[in-house]
């Protein structure tokens, strides 16, 4: 396996609709950021990832036809990535594959979203359910967490006002990131007061509908020494899926439980054990959460506090921007949600917080980051590791002289 | 070129008929006829899945036997959404997985006859671990859908 850099990141300013840029010219947009940022044109590119969630939510089938050659992947291989929430880390994570298994040197990771275009977001998500048992029961992605949150009540204890704190760190850190959607701090009461949308979910714990694009360049090692130019190392990556079935995930017989999630645990170790590291090691997390109820839990999962400790550090400020393990610096997925490019966003925040380009949202000395996407009925989960140096550099020699992969 | 962009306005009106196959098909059948809701069990793990499918996704092997289930159970997690989603039921409602005796998982529905007007006290009621009972619509009505059952609370 090759070693991966990211070498350039691009982003669009996030907000709830584009009315004067159609999706093609929003990927070119994001594309052509990356581009310029690794200093690269389109010629040089072996390859195109395009990451695109359930194309309903830009309301165009196959929607990768449309975005071929906004995306720049005209006269050469393309492969357009769906896991959902999650599909942005797939995305990435393929287009690390292509590169470590040596078949490419640069590949463009890009995509856009248009969520606020539809009528009503949570409509389309409600088709993700089977028409057999569950569609016909108003689910979607508010209603599924919101029955997550109360799980999560019930074992640690929680309380919505837990939530609000969440909400307050993420709206605080947005506003000092340029190109989130949301730009507005609140407090523990304007969130207890704002709308109750599902019960224990509130309008000020909820993700925007949001529009944009994002893109990231990967490269070789052996391209990014010779240019100089790694923003940062994708050092360890992991994935796991989780049962479709959310009544599964509770009761005596379960094997997870929908309070939270062992496969993101699971991915996140994977990662960590590729990346040659332990969870102590992560100076920063951006953390795939779209409502506070899942970055409670997240938290634990991948590892950042001990299990049932983090509605004590929460409140201690521990995930704070200035605390001691920033959580989702970028005010994450709850100031910005273009579903197709949010886990993607997590990646580049984790690189631009190694490279030390993170601006008014910058942690200091941030060697190691994780980023995360969670997909489908909170069924699938990635990791990413990002790292100041290369993998070789971090990961101990293996006692077996096995090469370690980062999957297992 | 102008400053006032167009837009195009569309609307989406697609029909399917979607395959049930003989597990969903025989769990409808039961509701529809008999008012009864059945699960299948693995004969690997011996879990009762409700709803029932073809086969356990943790053995990877197929379910053999029918059982019935119920119409009694446990809440296992519950929301009531007090916003309208487009094209979704008029708020407020309640909806809940509960796990039905005999079954090993839950099985999700509405919960019906619940004042919903208060939602901490709503909240505190439908709390996990509260005993419900299966309610079947009246046979002229059911339609062999997942709409024809629904929760109530045990007193």
């Amino acid at each position: 396996m090759r070693d991966v850099a990211i070498i350039g990141v691009g982003q669009t300013k996030y907000q709830h609709r584009y009315p004067d840029t159609p999706q093609p010219d929003l990927v070119r947009r994001a594309a052509q950021a990356a581009l310029a940022d690794a200093h690269l044109r389109a010629d040089d590119l072996d390859a195109v990832v395009y990451s695109m969630a359930p194309d309903a939510l830009i309301g165009v089938l196959h929607a990768e036809r449309w975005v071929a050659d906004a995306a720049g992947a005209a006269g050469r291989p393309m492969l357009r990535v769906n896991t959902g929430g999650s599909t942005g880390l797939s995305s990435v994570q393929a287009a690390y594959d292509h590169i470590a298994s040596g078949m490419c040197d640069i590949v463009l990771v890009v995509g856009a979203d248009r969520v606020g275009e539809s009528g009503d977001a949570q409509t389309i998500l409600n088709r993700i359910w089977d028409p057999m048992y569950e569609r016909q029961m108003p689910l979607n992605t508010v209603t599924m967490l919101a029955m997550q949150g109360v799980r999560f009540f019930e074992k640690y204890g929680a309380t919505p006002r837990d939530m609000a704190r969440v909400a307050v760190k993420n709206h605080f850190n947005g506003v000092r990131n340029p190109v989130s959607h949301i730009q507005k701090e609140v407090t523990i009461e304007e969130v207890e007061s704002s709308p109750l949308i599902a019960y224990p979910i509130r309008l000020f714990d909820c993700c925007p509908q949001s529009s944009g694009g994002a893109a990231v360049v990967l490269a070789s090692a052996e391209v990014a020494e010779r240019r100089g130019e790694a923003l940062a190392w994708v050092t360890g990556m992991g994935f796991r899926a989780e049962s479709y079935w959310m009544g599964d995930r509770m009761g005596p017989k379960a094997v997870s439980d929908h309070a939270e999630s062992p496969q993101l645990a699971a991915a996140a170790d994977a990662a960590y054990r590729a990346a040659g590291i332990t969870a102590a090691d992560i100076g920063v997390a951006e953390l795939y959460a779209p409502f506070t109820t899942v970055e409670l839990h997240a938290v634990q999962d991948v590892g950042l506090c001990p299990p049932g400790t983090v509605l004590e550090r929460l409140w201690e400020g521990y995930f704070d921007l200035d605390g001691e393990k920033p959580v989702t610096p970028s005010g994450g997925v709850q100031c910005a949600n273009p579903i197709a490019v949010t886990a993607m966003v997590r990646v580049i925040e984790a690189a631009l917080q190694v490279a030390g380009r993170a601006g008014d949202h910058q942690v200091a000395g941030v060697r190691h980051a994780l980023a995360t996407g969670i997909g489908g009925d909170h069924q699938f989960f990635g990791a990413v590791v990002v790292s100041d140096r290369p993998r070789a550099a971090t990961a101990p020699p293996q006692p077996d002289g096995e090469e370690r992969t980062d999957r297992d | 070129m102008t400053d006032a962009t167009r837009t195009i306005e569309e609307k989406w009106d697609l029909t399917y008929r979607h395959a049930a196959g003989p597990v969903v098909s025989h769990f409808y059948d039961r509701l529809q006829s008999d008012g009864v809701l059945v699960g299948r069990r693995c004969p690997q793990c011996t879990r009762v899945l409700v709803p029932p499918r073809s086969f356990c996704d943790r053995c990877y092997v197929d379910t053999e036997d029918w059982i019935e289930v119920g119409p009694e159970g446990v809440v296992e997690t519950f929301t009531v959404v007090y916003r309208e989603f487009q094209s979704l039921p008029e708020p407020p409602y309640a909806m809940a997985y509960v796990r039905l005796d005999g079954a090993d998982t839950a099985i999700l529905n509405y919960v019906r006859g619940l004042d919903l007007r208060e939602p901490v006290a709503a909240a505190a009621a439908l709390r996990p671990g509260t005993r419900a009972r299966l309610v079947v619509d009246e046979p002229q009505r059911r339609q062999g859908r997942i709409t024809d059952f629904w929760f109530e609370l045990l007193p």
